[in-house]
């Protein structure tokens, strides 16, 4: 079973208690309803959905409840990181632990 | 004339006992459901007379009444006493919401030297002493239900699941029990 680091109970817990809650870092527009339907569609359906290192919501759901944010790499399935919610997007994640 | 309605205990009757382990459902207790920002702990922390915790898994313990941490705004309080706690909270000015959740929970205890055995059948979380020690408590999942799990001794737990779930629950104990 794969541990997720929850960053609001500052402990590793079983991939059980979690959900996911797809990509990190997308920014509502502040006018939405002034944009495009090209731009409301890049806006509300395309995702970039790499092969590697990806920023996801992902929600404690069974635990604190609290959404957060993590960087996975989608080809090991390995949790690089996790922060706290409204964060900014990390400009340098941490060495590989070799775990 | 219609009799007067009476709350149907859903666990009456069921018990499990091994040599390593007991399950019974808990007494009937008050129980509530609290969120309040950081700046309405004092307050709401007085009016229960009792310090809300604010570390994970944390508890905090006064006579009949206990508070459980379960999220960085979220705690569970629980009176054995059935005391009305959402009343306590009606005189705090500052924003939370309280809301009596006496009756969507019950409870179910489970003790003796197999108790973290039993209850690992079920439940992903670590329970070793070194991590969930005497005294924490979390939310998690037991199976396929979600529970607040609380460690009221070294063999001992309290497991607090929805009403309607708890069938669920204490069957999938007993039979942990059972193997245990």
């Amino acid at each position: 079973m794969l541990l997720i680091r929850c960053p609001y109970c500052e402990e590793d817990r079983p991939e059980l208690e979690f959900r996911h809650a797809g990509e990190a870092h997308i920014a509502r527009p502040e006018r939405i309803a002034a944009i495009s339907d090209e731009a409301f569609e890049r806006y509300f359906f395309l995702r970039a959905n790499p092969k590697g290192l990806i920023y996801e919501r992902w929600r404690h759901l069974h635990g604190c409840a609290r959404f957060f944010n993590a960087v996975r790499d989608t080809v090991s399935d390995r949790f690089v990181m996790t922060y706290k919610a409204g964060e900014p997007k990390p400009e340098t994640l941490p060495e590989e632990t070799g775990r | 004339m219609a009799d007067a309605l009476v709350r149907a205990d859903v666990l009456a009757g069921r018990r499990a006992e091994t040599a390593g382990v007991s399950v019974v459902p808990g007494a009937p207790a008050s129980r509530l459901s609290l969120r309040a920002p950081q700046a309405g702990i004092a307050a709401l922390s007085k009016a229960l007379g009792l310090a809300l915790p604010k570390k994970p898994k944390g508890t905090a313990q006064d006579g009949t009444r206990a508070a459980l941490w379960l999220g960085p705004d979220e705690w569970l309080v629980l009176d054995a006493e059935g005391v009305d706690l959402a009343g306590l909270c009606a005189s705090v000015r500052t924003a939370h919401s309280a809301v009596d959740v006496s009756h969507r929970n019950v409870a179910i205890l489970v003790s003796g030297p197999a108790a973290e055995t039993v209850l690992a059948a079920g439940c992903p979380q670590d329970l070793a002493p070194a991590v969930f020690p005497v005294g924490a408590a979390s939310r998690t999942v037991l199976g396929k239900v979600e529970i607040v799990l609380w460690r009221t001794g070294a063999d001992a737990f309290r497991v607090e699941v929805w009403r309607s779930f708890s069938d669920y629950a204490f069957t999938l104990l007993a039979e942990a029990a059972r193997d245990a």
